[in-house]
């Protein structure tokens, strides 16, 4: 039982991890349909500058939680630069080309940022410096729990609670609800359309960014090529908990940690990597809309 | 069979009477390297031809061909190598290698369409990204298999496969399968596939039941890369999975988008480009530790979509320009 509730935490703290990342596919989902393939690699990019800034202010001499914070502020800042420019030059010049041709364009673009993160990078892992140490192990009732586990959960839960804010009680949060209604109409109604659809890809990005800095705490190894089966996995878990729709994407990848986890737990870890995709299929199948959205209807 | 209909054949003759001169004439005295270079050639027009006859003619996007790829290279392989335990010398060059390379070959094409047929008839339900995701899902779901089926090696790969593909056989598939695609989009099912493609809503309120369509096109797809990776296998002697993760697969839709979603001699044309970039890359690419052609691949994939979104070709074949005849929007 105790077991049990290990791989519980381990799950959710994994999932929510996804979540940070599932939430940037599914927002920019949500305005433009289309399937932001770079979103991987922006993961990726927040990593990097992370590790780069700890680096630069040698962050891991006298590891504390303002560190964290501060790692945590710029790798954000830059992943929202990032995401704003792939968004600039990559997608708008797009913008009412046929779908296929975004989705190209956004595999290109993902590609780009693997391969000549490689060369800017170097292609071999990196260790993540330890910026921060939460001391000691918290157990409850037996069951272990790593700090910095709790800690990467909580982060993530106060950045959605930050993103639901903003979508449901601001008027930006309003204007892309708009923007993802119809766009065509939103823009009739005076909404600077190109403009919320930037801010998006910024606040997707810069979730996502924060995702990388997390993900370097608990594993600390991190590579160009890092990003792209969380990445996918990510996109998984919006497409199962209903892409374009916020919650949805959270409990999606929620529900994808705590499977992973399991899969693993059960010793068929070499199976992990196709779990997701054998999620998605089924959930394509039987519920295509995803478990929290909407069906919508093909018009002519 | 009218006259017509046979005058359409002889350039099909002509190209396998040429490929089969070229085969005993000129390959024996070329440098190994240029011969290697050509059957990479030859194996990327077949994943490319096949692949556009998805992405392309029917216009589906599908980024998981390597995956069919994969289940042709294995089969063939395994085939192959079952046969030569059973103590049949499969030694290079001799006849019986290649009639059962052949059958091999067809033998992975075969197996590898079954896997398309299943794999698309669930998902040629979705659409656009879905489907892309999905196919690049499955695409993934072989690989892990691969590298859990202990009787195809696992991790480690199969190895000590006989290397008996010859630049002639190759080249023959190459033949039948643009031969076979070609005829295909101008036959009534190939007409099907191509209004599935420009409207899908008013394919299916004129008849044409779409789903079927689809899977059709996607299994025919799937055979031919499976035969591709069939002669893949007997040519490089060893498989492993990792050999057809994504970035094989991307490489494939870099040939056909290059070369124009719908065009067949685009895609020729772009395989030919692709293979010969790679190699010359090779140097470069040893220098600076990183594989630059996937830089490049990438920047080509961004440049065409931004400037040039149908492709070098777009929807027109090389003999179009050739006969300065201006043609319909679609082929």
């Amino acid at each position: 039982m105790i077991d049990f509730f290990q791989h519980v935490i381990n799950g959710l703290s994994l999932g929510s991890i996804y979540a940070l990342i599932a939430l940037g596919y599914t927002m920019v989902y949500g305005v433009l349909r289309l399937i932001n393939f770079a979103h991987s690699e922006v993961y990726m990019m927040g990593a990097f500058i992370g590790y780069y800034t700890s680096r630069m202010f040698q962050l891991d001499q006298n590891p504390s939680f303002m560190n964290l914070l501060l790692v945590m502020i710029v790798a954000m800042a830059g992943c929202a630069v990032i995401g704003f420019v792939i968004e600039r030059f990559a997608y708008r010049p797009l913008r009412g080309a046929s779908g296929i041709n975004a989705l190209i364009t956004a595999v290109g673009v993902s590609l780009f940022l693997q391969f000549s993160g490689q060369l800017g990078f170097g292609a071999d892992p990196k260790f993540y410096p330890q910026i921060y140490q939460p001391a000691g192990e918290w157990s409850v009732g037996g069951l272990q729990v790593n700090p910095l586990q709790m800690i990467v959960a909580v982060i993530a839960v106060v950045l959605m609670l930050l993103l639901q804010y903003i979508i449901f009680g601001t008027r930006l949060g309003r204007a892309m609800r708009a923007v993802s209604f119809s766009r065509d109409t939103a823009r009739l109604m005076g909404i600077p359309t190109d403009l919320v659809i930037s801010a998006t890809f910024m606040i997707g990005s810069a979730l996502a960014g924060a995702a990388g800095v997390l993900v370097g705490l608990i594993y600390p190894k991190i590579d160009p090529l890092m990003g792209v089966m969380p990445g996918l996995k990510a996109f998984v878990a919006a497409v199962v908990g209903g892409i374009g729709n916020v919650v949805g994407a959270v409990i999606g990848a929620l529900l994808l940690g705590l499977s992973e986890e399991f899969v693993v737990a059960f010793g068929r870890s070499t199976f992990r990597d196709a779990l997701a995709f054998g999620l998605l299929i089924l959930i394509l199948l039987f519920r295509p809309q995803g478990l929290m959205g909407q069906n919508l209807r093909e018009k002519v | 069979m009218g006259s017509a209909t046979l005058k359409g054949l002889v350039p099909w003759l002509v190209a396998l009477l040429t490929m089969a001169a070229t085969h005993f004439l000129i390959v024996p005295i070329l440098p190994s390297t240029l011969s290697e270079i050509l059957v990479f050639a030859g194996i990327n027009i077949v994943l490319a031809v096949s692949l556009n006859l998805v992405n392309g003619f029917t216009g589906q996007f599908s980024i998981g061909h390597a995956g069919f790829m994969a289940v042709g290279a294995y089969a063939a392989a395994w085939a192959t190598l079952a046969l030569r335990n059973a103590g049949i010398d499969l030694s290079d060059g001799t006849f019986i290698a290649q009639v059962i390379l052949v059958g091999a070959l067809v033998f992975g094409g075969l197996l590898s369409g079954v896997v398309g047929f299943l794999v698309g008839l669930p998902s040629l339900r979705l659409k656009g990204d879905y489907l892309a995701i999905v196919t690049l899902g499955f695409g993934e779901i072989i690989r892990v298999s691969l590298l859990n089926l202990d009787f195809l090696g696992g991790a480690r790969g199969l190895s000590g496969i006989p290397r008996i593909t010859s630049f002639l056989l190759v080249y023959l598939c190459v033949v039948v399968t643009v031969f076979v695609i070609w005829r295909l989009i101008r036959s009534n099912h190939g007409r099907a596939l191509l209004a599935v493609r420009e409207d899908e809503v008013a394919a299916e309120s004129m008849g044409v039941n779409t789903t079927q369509a689809k899977v059709r096109a996607f299994a025919i797809g799937a055979f031919f890369a499976g035969i591709a990776g069939g002669l893949y296998g007997h040519y490089l002697t060893i498989l492993s999975p990792a050999a057809f993760d994504f970035n094989r697969s991307f490489e494939i839709v870099i040939m056909v988008v290059l070369g124009g979603m719908g065009s067949l001699s685009g895609s020729v044309v772009a395989a030919v480009l692709l293979t010969l970039l790679r190699e010359y890359l090779r140097d470069l690419a040893e220098y600076t530790q990183v594989d630059l052609r996937m830089i490049i691949y990438s920047l080509i994939l961004i440049g065409l979509m931004l400037l040039r979104p149908n492709g070098l070709l777009g929807t027109r074949e090389l003999k179009d320009f050739w006969r300065r005849r201006p043609t319909g929007k679609s082929a």
